[in-house]
């Protein structure tokens, strides 16, 4: 009978925290507990014991697991990043995916290879979403923009709001400039002028 | 053509080089593009460089040598051949520690260890990363200054040392700027001294690629070190300081108050959130004398430090150690630009009470004030 892995899921966004927990869940038997405080991480950690730490690649909490590989007492369990003791297929995977894995010294990396895949995949779909956010919030931001600098037109013009926009579509093209570069001239322009 | 090269960063005083190389034409001078990727942590800025997502970064001196010698995570062996910047940390406790400490003079680390040895008990003192000049300096600082204090050394994200102070998870800190002003605003931490005052020209930062890059790319090496030199020496100018705080300063950087770079950049430091506001000499240094070289007696001592407290062999480990400081590609990229040019690749660290000239290659070649706190001097011929 194999013991049953222990992971600890560093995150402090509980709903990412627990679409985490559910596909690892579906990954196998596994204890996973979930970390959400930034304070007291290190030893939070180590009182779970992991065999497992599982923490977004980017969080800045990621330096103070360094320090758990550094553990030398007789009773710690070093905990290493999981470049060091695996195939880089896999570690260059999780980190395109954006996710690190830090194992404790000596586990199977046959044992480890189905939560990492689907903790890879889990990661995946947040870094897709979150580059989708990140372009809806640049159109939105641009359409703003768009439409001071049409409303600006029109009255500085006194003319509508089609022939405004057409305008701004003739600056841009005749300059070949994005039409939101344009927009933002003006608005910027008319702030300095006021 | 332009040449495209990532280089990886983290937002940070001591960052300047990079960021001034790619935003004031020093890279486009070389036919470069610099694409500056920012990391949240030194392990993710690891990861970047051993997976080939940068062939460059911004890296803690400490790390290339800690890797030399089996120490700490991470897959390939690095290597540097420009130093960019000597010191910037500053050394500071919590309110209640420094209630407890008494008035104390900013700037005098032996009567800080007395103090401190004097109070008893565990302190907790916050480090940006286990290999770190940080922890070096801290190290090196309570051995010498409060020995048999009991001192538990602990790693914290230097945004996040202001508030560890708050919730009581640290007494002290030692950390580079902006994030030691940071706490002292807004956790009324005080100042006790700058990391110059423990090692006047201790290696901070160092320009860090896979071991074998540079040779393999000999022409993108010349370019990249060469612009980012070119960089220091301008980021270096007095003139040029406002400015470059303002450009720190920018979101896209650092995102912080262009007022606590511009007193980072100048050596003033407020010690405490009431004040007051004192001068620190060589506080950093981003090109002063031969502050690029990257001197293969720094990376010994490290070597020799780290080998210590690891009970490594000391003779092997200041062998690996220098070797990671490649100050041959330094003479090979930039001796024709004109940077300073010393004979000899090592030097005695500390024991230079004041700036002295050494034979240089071409020129004469300035050696800057190189002391420890303690008067101790680091030959590395003698102690290998």
């Amino acid at each position: 009978m194999i013991e049953q892995l222990s992971i600890v899921v560093v995150e402090k966004d509980r709903d990412r925290a627990l679409l985490i927990v559910d596909a690892l869940r579906e990954a196998g038997d596994l204890r996973i507990t979930v970390i959400g405080e930034e304070s007291g991480l290190a030893r939070k950690i180590a009182e779970q014991r992991p065999d497992l730490v599982l923490i977004d690649l980017r969080s800045p909490s990621r330096d103070v697991l360094e320090e758990l590989a550094l553990a030398s007492g007789p009773m710690d369990r070093p905990v290493a990043m999981f470049v060091d003791r695996s195939d880089t297929g896999l570690t260059r995977a999780a980190i395109e995916a954006g996710v690190s894995a830090y194992v404790v010294d000596g586990l199977r990396p046959e044992r480890i290879r189905p939560i990492l895949d689907a903790a890879i995949a889990r990661f995946h779909m947040f870094s897709r979403m979150r580059s989708e956010l990140a372009a809806t919030k640049a159109a939105l931001e641009e359409r703003k923009v768009i439409d001071r600098a049409k409303g600006l037109v029109m009255r500085a013009k006194g003319i509508g709001e089609d022939e405004a926009y057409g305008l701004l579509r003739k600056a841009a093209m005749d300059q070949g400039k994005r039409l939101v570069d344009v927009a933002q001239a003006i608005v910027t322009a008319a702030d300095l002028l006021r | 053509m332009t040449q495209s090269l990532a280089l990886g960063y983290i937002p940070l005083v001591d960052a300047a080089p990079l960021i001034v190389a790619a935003e004031f034409g020093f890279a486009e001078e070389e036919g470069l593009h610099l694409d500056l990727q920012p990391a949240a942590s030194w392990s993710m800025l690891r990861d970047m460089l051993d997976f080939g997502q940068v062939a460059a970064a911004q890296m803690l001196s400490v790390v290339p040598v800690a890797r030399a010698l089996g120490l700490g995570g991470g897959a390939q062996p690095l290597e540097t051949a420009l130093v960019l910047s000597l010191n910037g940390q500053v050394l500071g406790v919590s309110e209640q520690v420094a209630a407890r400490l008494g008035p104390l003079a900013f700037g005098a680390p032996q009567a800080a260890g007395q103090a401190i040895a004097a109070l008893g008990g565990r302190l907790r003192i916050g480090v940006p990363f286990p290999f770190s000049m940080q922890a070096e300096l801290l190290h090196y600082w309570l051995e010498r200054a409060a020995p048999g204090v009991c001192v538990d050394i602990r790693t914290v994200p230097p945004p996040r040392m202001a508030a560890a102070l708050l919730a009581d998870e640290i007494d002290g800190f030692c950390v580079g700027e902006p994030w030691g002003s940071h706490a002292v605003e807004m956790a009324g931490a005080r100042l006790l001294f700058a990391g110059s005052a423990i090692w006047s020209q201790a290696p901070e930062k160092v320009l860090a690629c896979r071991r074998g890059w540079m040779a393999e790319h000999p022409d993108a090496a010349g370019r990249l070190l060469r612009a980012v030199w070119r960089a220091t020496r301008w980021a270096a100018e007095a003139e040029n300081l406002t400015t470059l705080a303002e450009v720190l300063a920018q979101r896209a950087y650092l995102d912080v108050q262009p007022e606590l770079i511009d007193r980072a950049l100048a050596g003033r430091l407020l010690v405490s959130s009431a004040g007051p506001e004192v001068r620190v000499p060589q506080f950093l240094t981003l090109h002063r004398g031969a502050a690029s070289f990257p001197w293969r007696s720094q990376a010994a001592w490290i070597g020799a430090r780290l080998a210590a407290r690891s009970g490594i062999d000391p003779v092997a480990a200041m062998d690996s150690a220098r070797a990671t400081f490649r100050s041959d590609l330094f003479r090979l990229h930039l001796g024709a630009v004109g940077a300073a040019m010393p004979r000899a690749s090592d030097k005695i660290e500390g024991g230079l009470e004041q700036a002295e000239a050494v034979a240089g290659v071409a020129a004469p070649v300035i050696l800057e004030r190189n002391r420890f706190f303690d008067g101790a001097v680091f030959d590395p011929a003698v102690s290998a």
